[in-house]
């Protein structure tokens, strides 16, 4: 028996990786050929599939974008959809590189995981919606609610915190998917749905009124939502967070999806830098020196990606409120490149 | 000189049957080992938190439904006991409608009656070849579609109330002295089975039957109402009235929990209807004609021969269909009925992420509720099973 321990623990040995230097992750997806990348199931401006089966929204652009930065590239994604019960576990065990959905930055997700948020991308809150026809204008006249929300996540917390803290009575009906909130929400189990801001203008789209449901003004919780990879490989979490940056740098600096290659000419050596015209800042992170180019041709810069996925003008009219630059009054603010 | 047939021990079939055996119990050992320490391996590098700890730690939200006292400032431990209620709530009056319905379908495919077998059976065919999902779905949809809104409910007097938020009924909130009542029914029940068994025994030995219905009710009615007046009547009712936005007070059952119901019920009474019909046609077609030959009336001969001895064939199978009950009230959690899978192996799951240990601990109470179902059934069996005397 002993033996056998031996024999199993020299093999166990054996199959463990090797520290070896660079990405673990990187080389596997640049083995696999795509990035594999875990999205949500179907939030309108987020994450979700149109007709034709192409996936659309911020979330995705990401993966796109982290794509583009590694392939040149920004169609060599898988994308996994997955539930808010499932998606640490799907990134844990490995089935996917990259999770890009939605998710709420918290301590006990970054410290107690295995996990690691890499940045905002977007900043969020929790509110309510209500039918008009219900006469509410406030959520704190909402005494006695029934409340539909989904499980799994930090919007039951923040809706138990907020009533708790109002001295306010409520109940909470908690289904597992977004679909059948909106479908008990819309015949009538509910006073209210609440979820984070930018899901409730993505789900009011899918209600057969949307103009009869309005969104109250409270904003209850911080819910500032980022992508996350898996702890213990660095240079990935770099590669992940500095895509991010070169996202918002790239809108800071102008440099659109269009002008990209004119931007190779500028005198400004701070889009120099981001361009990899002068130093190669990419190649610290296992990419080549025109990283961010290849980023901003494939998915455009932050200001594009959240305009044309959720902003004025896209069916979810989102402002960008805190979601514009630390410069135009917003709260993106991405360390420089240099 | 050696026989030439002879065998060397260890080709015989004996040693050859244990080294086999042994084997496979070395092979699922090892198995098993290295799935436990590759699991625990990666845990362990990938810096997740591990261990029962957590269910200690505050929940921080809300259940809607709560047999015993609980509140956000409670525990994952009252969360896990508060689920493994409610999913035992679901259960239990599942399985008694089931097992009503299931025994009227099983019995009604066996009519004389064409319209009535014939309807019988193709509600078998209907129900059981739908999937439980998509029934849970429609039978929730279509009762929240077809309630109106709190403000305008349906209502039964100042006391009842039906709406989209659920039925409202007066709750019985016990007072001071509530312990004597129930004392008082409990020793009223006991009384009754004592004397039920004694009308048994004398029934056997003399074939004397003694009417024990009345002597019962009087036994648990007439002391319950002597310790309520003594008491000053110990229970109050509250009444449920439209306050804000729904009403408040009395008790209320939940939509998903009745839709729950309704969709367990029907689509189990299916199969308990066809396990039922097949029973009664296994009891041999002389059991029938030596009854009525006897002058025993046709639910005489339901009652007190076929049924019975049908049981025999049906507990065993009808046992399975209890414990598939159980295990598809898991399915509460696409309604948003909190039971045991919806706020322990979802909100608390994803609240603490301790993934292994809370559906480590789900799958154990699942096993147990199995287990002592099937204990009980078993019991049961054996009661009924044929005793020659």
């Amino acid at each position: 028996m002993r033996l056998l321990f031996a024999a199993l623990t020299a093999v166990l040995v054996a199959a463990a990786p090797a520290w070896a230097a660079g990405s673990p992750t990187l080389e596997r997806v640049k083995k696999n050929g795509y990035l594999r990348c875990g999205v949500n199931e179907g939030l309108p401006g987020f994450a979700s599939p149109d007709a034709k089966g192409n996936w659309t929204g911020m979330d995705v652009d990401f993966c796109r974008a982290v794509a583009a930065a590694i392939f040149n590239d920004p169609k060599k994604v898988r994308f996994t959809p997955t539930s808010a019960k499932v998606r640490f576990t799907v990134l844990q065990s490995g089935e996917v590189d990259l999770l890009s959905r939605n998710t709420t930055w918290t301590m006990s997700r970054d410290t107690q995981l295995g996990l690691e948020f890499v940045g905002v991308s977007y900043y969020d809150g929790q509110g309510f919606m209500v039918p008009k026809k219900l006469n509410v204008t406030s959520a704190k006249q909402l005494n006695g609610a029934n409340v539909c929300t989904n499980t799994g996540t930090t919007t039951e917390l923040n809706l138990a915190d907020y009533f708790r803290a109002n001295g306010l009575k409520y109940k909470v009906i908690a289904f597992e998917k977004n679909a059948e909130v909106l479908a008990a929400y819309d015949a009538g189990r509910c006073d209210a749905y609440t979820t984070d801001a930018s899901g409730l203008y993505a789900e009011r789209l899918k209600l057969r009124n949307a103009s009869d449901h309005i969104i109250l003004p409270e904003i209850i919780s911080k819910e500032p939502l980022g992508p996350l990879v898996n702890q213990g490989d660095q240079q990935w979490g770099d590669l992940v967070r500095w895509t991010l940056f070169a996202l918002m740098n790239a809108e800071e600096l102008g440099v659109t999806q269009r002008n990209a290659d004119q931007m190779l000419k500028s005198a400004n050596p701070e889009v120099r830098r981001l361009l990899g015209v002068e130093g190669a800042f990419g190649e610290s992170i296992g990419l080549t020196k025109d990283w961010v180019v290849r980023i901003v041709k494939g998915a455009g810069n932050y200001g594009e990606i959240f305009e044309r996925n959720v902003g004025v003008n896209s069916p979810l009219k989102i402002k960008r409120g805190q979601n514009a630059l630390w410069n135009k009054g917003g709260l993106h603010y991405a360390p420089p490149v240099r | 000189m050696p026989r030439a047939n002879h065998i060397p021990w260890w080709r015989t079939r004996r040693t050859q049957n244990v080294a086999f055996q042994v084997l496979l119990v070395v092979g699922v050992a090892v198995l098993g080992f290295v799935l436990v320490t590759n699991a625990m391996e990666t845990i362990q590098r990938q810096n997740i938190a591990t261990g029962f700890r957590f269910l200690n730690n505050t929940a921080g939200f809300d259940i809607v439904q709560t047999l015993i006292p609980y509140n956000e400032t409670s525990t994952y431990a009252r969360v896990l006991l508060v689920g493994v209620l409610n999913t035992l709530v679901v259960a239990s009056i599942g399985i008694v409608f089931a097992t009503l319905l299931g025994f009227v379908i099983g019995i009604g495919q066996l009519s004389s009656n064409w319209l009535v077998a014939k309807l019988c059976r193709a509600y078998v065919e209907i129900v059981r070849n739908v999937p439980l999902l998509l029934q849970i779905f429609f039978w929730y949809f279509a009762v929240l579609r077809a309630l109106p809104g709190p403000r305008e409910s349906w209502g039964l007097g100042d006391a009842v109330f039906l709406n989209s938020r659920g039925l409202y009924l007066p709750g019985p909130h016990t007072d001071q002295g509530f312990g004597f009542v129930l004392l008082a029914l409990a020793a009223g029940v006991v009384g009754s089975f004592l004397v039920a068994a004694r009308a048994r025994r004398v029934r056997e030995v003399t074939g004397v039957v003694t009417p024990v219905l009345p002597l019962v009710l009087t036994l648990i009615v007439v002391p319950v109402a002597i310790a309520s007046a003594a008491a000053g009547f110990p229970v109050t009712f509250s009444w449920p009235a439209l306050s804000g936005l729904n009403f408040d007070g009395g008790t209320v059952v939940l939509p998903e929990l009745m839709a729950l119901i309704v969709a367990l019920a029907t689509y189990t009474a299916s199969y308990i209807g066809e396990i039922v019909r097949a029973g009664i046609q296994g009891v041999s077609r002389g059991q029938m004609e030596a009854s009525q030959a006897m002058g025993l009336s046709r639910g005489q001969t339901l009652r007190l021969v076929i049924v019975p001895q049908a049981m025999r064939q049906i507990i065993p199978p009808l046992t399975s269909q209890y414990l598939n009950l159980t295990k598809n009230s898991s399915l509460a959690v696409a309604i948003a009925y909190p039971d045991l899978v919806s706020v322990f192996a979802g909100t608390s799951l994803s609240q603490t992420g301790q993934a292994i240990e809370i559906i480590a601990i789900t799958m154990a109470v699942y096993l147990t509720l199995s287990l002592l179902t099937s204990a009980f059934m078993n019991w049961y069996n054996a009661r009924v099973a044929l005793t020659e005397r």
